[in-house]
């Protein structure tokens, strides 16, 4: 594939690997964590997201519409016959309507990736693919990967872990640091909040590690989710053996939740769940004090 | 901070600002006394002299360095010489709620029985009104232009290293024999360099007077004290001023007085803008600081504690209020000195040593507006350097801002000056280059460049003042392309620079016969050389700047023209006058689509970018390389310091889709709110202007402070400025604050009246920002979040 869909292209993104670096956001991910922040991610396709409280029922929307609806309507969506062709975003004065992913070629990608070349160089940084799920658009993410070889550029892979082996163990030789999302050690509860079991992603991190890649494993701490005892006690011992650089805790918060509405979607998980600043610290001193290394 | 300064420093800050009536009283005794029976330079030598003979001495305290420009700190000196207040300034700037200055009952008498009867119509704003033409006068009432010189007189320049390795009195042995080689007889400007040198050996014996009386006053003060410690302190601040300024200093403590002494004599002499200072500090300090340690006789403490006091003494002396219209828009404190750590050595080598890390922590513990400070970063410089500075960036008070030293060099060599004065020089007032010690580089005033593209679509009317300013150069709807409405403008510009210049020179000749500066001149090479004044050309090097203002707003009004009108077709221009003339009322979906859909500057975009760069060009080309009348040349800078404001509020809608009398964008940042994809894309977008080019550019960003907030945050800083600089850029300074502590000031602002800002190329208490300038820099830091 030379082409894929994304949804963001994040320049001087300083906390998804080494130095000053350039994200790049694919779209649809397999999993569909009830704490996700980026619910517009999930989705494959091209979305529209419609902020209904910015609409002031202008209509030119309904005017611009391909095939002859509006997605909103006196600001209620019709998502039934969206087709996301986004000519409704283009002619949105009230910045109510944003169009989220859009087909893009390696080619194109690389033009904006190039454009940071000399912060990378200076800082030591490079270029990360995260999502959604980036294993998801596999073929697309590999001749990314291997144009940014080609380009000397370092590299990351932020995965929930989620994908077939053969398709991880073809990329790994492309990537210089794997961002790896662990989100619960009990299976059932893992399908429960994720939407899929963890078999596959443990089984994939072990195989990985054995690879002796580098790896830094990244923990959502969700609040009353996967900050239990028993689920850190677990965690530690699943990971200790394993030739890891160290985890991540990254602190729950709720800024996804807005985003859920726009979508026309549920939000899972109480709107009200504090922040996970404290749950982190906890965390990180039961995992630190298991042997492992918090980043 | 000890306690000495502490008290010091809480003393300078709650201090009133107050106007002193003692120099325009001095000033016009020495007016009277001699004006018409000696040489102009004479007079000028004269009347200083009457003020370091007479003015009031003050010696605080707990100080160890000494000295005041008025009678007490915050006390504020006025120069009716140059221009004069009436009653009714000191009406406003009394009673005004924002940069107010008191005015005492008996200094409105003396203004009004002694200053205004003498001065009116003396004044050098008085003869400058006077001689400008009526197209320079409409120009400058419609906003197209301003002019520095109106109010406060050429300064600009900044000390080098030549007052640590002299004192007055070589300076006077210098400059008496100068006068005994002059030869009357084949040099038939003998005469007026006599009486230029004889001026400053005045200004010489001036100012070694006017330290003696510092000593004896500072003996007069420890005869009757009973604090032991006291006494002694006392005791050696006599014998410091006893040395200095007459002599060379010999160690750390006389250096700083030194150079106060020099320093205070510059700005009671004239009232120059940009204030003067002592330039590469840490270099001029450094062998005294190593001396002393080696010797036993400093310590880091100690060394440090005397650099808070000279520290402090910057921000006792607040900028001189100005007089009529100027006096009501503008406003600060802040006299521009700004003191530069870093850098390179004359050889080359990397500058950076003990005390520029000790510059950085009194930077760091005083938080005072005035000295402002800067790093000048080479890549020669150790990014341990650096990353000290970006700690105290990231506390978010603006200081210090940060300037490419390589480029500084650059921009200096391509502008004529040697390798050896390009590396001692640096950068001064907001962002300005300069040769320091040898050069003047005046700033002559802004240029409104969004105005001028206004008056460019009205076919060179002005809607604002009602008046045909400019040349007819084609009614716009009938351009059949871009390229017609570039070629309009670019005759518009040539037409407008060349008013600014013509008056600019009319203006640096009424101060060069009528103003000159002898005691400035005895400290700027080569005036003493060429006998000559430094504000007639006796400086090695001259240049005259005029600053470009709205770069970003300039560039995304074209790039809306090009895309909407001659690519798209999805306006016309009829339709754009149209929108534009009704300030947007009723076409908000055409002001949508001007500013949502047009590529803006700021984004990395090659389509804006390259807009900005031939627009730039189309600047440097028109003003760069014209002659001064002191035989420099004219050249540009983009920086805006707050004229972005008032120039906005001279200009009506844009075709950016900014409403009318909103500000520019400032320095050559991008409009507020126009970009998109962070700090590395405005970077690459701002170093595609050729930086080399001009005498300086001012590039703000803004963070929050959860950006910067771990060690990631702080590294990502270093490497952003370094490649920034690597592209040669001249100038970033940073804006680290929340969007709701500064709404919270806004709205209490007495809880918040230390929250100190960075407006454009200095920082300023918020509270005492102007509302539109406050809710302009709300909107700038808003757009961080990304």
């Amino acid at each position: 594939m030379q082409q894929g869909t994304i949804f963001n292209i994040q320049r001087f993104s300083i906390h998804d690997g080494p130095g000053i670096r350039t994200t790049i956001f694919l779209k649809g991910c397999p999993l569909g964590c009830a704490w996700c922040h980026n619910p517009e991610s999930q989705h494959a396709l091209p979305q529209i997201m419609v902020r209904a409280e910015r609409c002031q029922g202008c209509g030119a929307c309904v005017s611009a519409c391909a095939n002859g609806s509006a997605v909103i309507t006196q600001g209620k969506r019709q998502p039934a016959t969206c087709r996301a062709c986004g000519n409704c975003v283009d002619v949105c004065a009230h910045d109510a309507l944003e169009l989220v992913g859009r087909t893009m070629t390696v080619t194109e990608v690389m033009q904006e990736i190039m454009k940071d070349e000399l912060f990378y160089d200076q800082s030591g940084g490079g270029v990360s693919f995260s999502g959604g799920e980036p294993l998801l658009q596999a073929e697309f993410l590999e001749n990314l990967l291997a144009a940014c070889r080609r380009q000397g550029l370092h590299t990351v892979v932020d995965t929930c872990g989620y994908a077939p082996w053969p398709v991880l163990a073809k990329l790994a030789p492309l990537v210089d640091l794997f961002l790896f999302d662990v989100k619960l050690m009990d299976e059932a509860r893992h399908k429960q909040y994720t939407g899929v079991s963890n078999r596959i992603i443990l089984q994939n991190l072990t195989s990985l590690a054995a690879l002796q890649k580098q790896i830094e494993v990244r923990v959502p701490i969700i609040p009353g989710v996967n900050d239990d005892r028993k689920n850190m006690e677990a965690l530690a011992e699943f990971l200790r053996p394993l030739p890891i650089l160290g985890v991540k805790l990254l602190p729950y918060h709720a800024y996804g939740v807005p985003k859920y509405a726009y979508l026309g979607q549920a939000y899972r998980l109480d709107e009200q769940l504090p922040a996970g600043e404290v749950a982190v610290e906890k965390s990180a001193a039961f995992l630190r004090g298991a042997g492992l290394a918090i980043i | 901070m000890n306690q000495r300064i502490k008290s010091l420093r809480e003393e300078s800050l709650s201090a009133v600002p107050h106007i002193s009536i003692e120099r325009a009283r001095l000033v016009t005794e020495a007016y009277q006394e001699y004006s018409g029976k000696v040489s102009v330079p004479v007079l000028r030598a004269l009347a200083f002299a009457n003020i370091m003979e007479k003015k009031q001495i003050h010696i605080g305290e707990g100080e160890l360095i000494v000295g005041e420009r008025g009678g007490v700190p915050q006390a504020t000196p006025t120069y009716p010489e140059l221009c004069c207040h009436t009653l009714q300034d000191f009406e406003l700037i009394d009673a005004r709620e924002k940069i107010a200055f008191r005015v005492t009952d008996d200094v409105r008498e003396v203004q009004a029985s002694e200053i205004i009867p003498y001065w009116q119509g003396r004044s050098m704003r008085d003869f400058i009104f006077n001689e400008m033409t009526e197209a320079w006068q409409d120009c400058y009432a419609a906003g197209i232009f301003t002019e520095f010189m109106e109010q406060r007189a050429p300064g600009h320049t900044v000390a080098d290293n030549k007052i640590y390795h002299f004192g007055m009195r070589d300076f006077q042995a210098k400059i008496r024999d100068q006068i005994s080689q002059l030869n009357y007889g084949k040099d038939p400007k003998a005469y007026d360099k006599r009486e230029q040198l004889r001026a400053m050996d005045i200004c010489a014996a001036a100012l070694i007077r006017f330290g003696e009386r510092h000593a004896e006053k500072a003996e007069a003060i420890a005869a009757q004290t009973d604090d032991c410690e006291r006494k002694q302190e006392l005791l050696r601040v006599a014998e410091v001023c006893r040395r200095v300024p007459a002599e060379a200093p010999r160690n750390f403590w006389e250096a700083l007085q030194m150079y106060w002494f020099v320093h205070l004599g510059v700005i009671t002499e004239l009232n120059t803008w940009d204030s003067f200072n002592p330039g590469r500090l840490d270099q001029h300090l450094r062998s005294f600081y190593e001396a002393g340690l080696a010797e036993g006789t400093l310590t880091r403490d100690k060394a440090k504690e005397l650099l808070q006091c000279f520290w402090i003494k910057f921000n006792n002396q607040p900028a001189p209020p100005k007089v009529g219209v100027t006096l009501a828009e503008s406003g600060t404190y802040t006299d521009f000195a700004n003191i530069n750590v870093g850098g390179l050595q004359p050889d080359g080598s990397d500058g950076v040593n003990e005390v520029s890390f000790l510059l950085l922590e009194v930077i760091d513990e005083m938080r005072l507006l005035q000295p402002s400070s800067n790093i000048q970063l080479s890549k020669k410089n150790p990014d341990r350097f650096l990353r000290r500075a970006c700690e105290i960036v990231r506390k978010g008070w603006g200081q210090p801002s940060m300037f490419n030293a390589d480029a500084v060099v650059q921009e200096l060599l391509r502008q004529g000056k040697s390798l050896v004065d390009a590396r001692c020089g640096g950068t001064s007032g907001c962002v300005e280059t300069g040769a320091f010690g040898k050069e003047a580089y005046i700033l002559t005033g802004y240029l409104n460049l969004v105005k001028i593209l206004e008056i460019t679509l009205h076919n060179g009317y002005d809607p604002h003042t009602k008046k045909q300013l400019g040349p007819k150069t084609g009614d716009p709807e009938l351009f059949v392309t871009f390229a017609d409405l570039l070629a309009a403008f670019r005759k518009q510009v040539e037409h407008f620079v060349e008013i600014k210049v013509q008056g600019s020179n009319v203006i640096d000749r009424l101060y060069a016969t009528r103003m000159p500066a002898p005691f400035l001149s005895i400290i700027v090479d080569d005036c003493i050389a060429k006998g000559q004044d430094y504000n007639a050309g006796g400086a090695r090097y001259n240049t005259n700047y005029i600053q470009g203002v709205g770069i970003g707003t300039l560039t995304d009004s074209f790039s809306a023209i090009k895309e909407h009108i001659f690519t798209t077709g999805k306006l016309t221009m009829a339709e754009l006058m149209q929108v534009l003339a009704a300030n947007f009322t009723g076409y908000e979906q055409q002001q949508w689509l001007l500013s949502q859909k047009t590529p803006r500057y700021g984004n990395d975009l090659d389509e804006a970018d390259a807009i900005m760069r031939e627009l730039f060009q189309m600047y440097y080309d028109i003003v760069n390389g014209r002659p001064t009348v002191k035989g420099g040349v004219y050249r540009i800078n983009m920086l805006p310091t707050t004229c972005h404001v008032y120039f906005g509020s001279v200009t009506g809608a844009t075709p950016d889709g900014r409403l009318a009398e909103q500000p520019f964008s400032e320095g050559i940042s991008p409009v507020q709110g126009a970009d998109h994809f962070g700090p590395t894309a405005v970077v690459k977008s701002a170093s595609k202007m050729d930086h080399l080019l001009t005498g300086g550019t001012l590039l703000n960003l803004k963070f929050t402070p959860s950006l910067l907030a771990n060690d990631e945050g702080l590294k990502s800083l270093v490497q952003l400025v370094r490649t920034y600089f690597r592209l040669d850029g001249h100038h970033v300074q940073f804006n680290v604050v929340n969007v709701e502590t500064l709404r919270a000031a806004q709205r209490e602002p007495e809880k918040y009246r230390d929250l100190i800002v960075r407006v454009a190329g200095y920082s300023d208490y918020f509270s005492n920002l102007s509302r539109p300038l406050q809710d302009e820099i709300i909107a700038r830091t808003e757009h961080q979040q990304f």
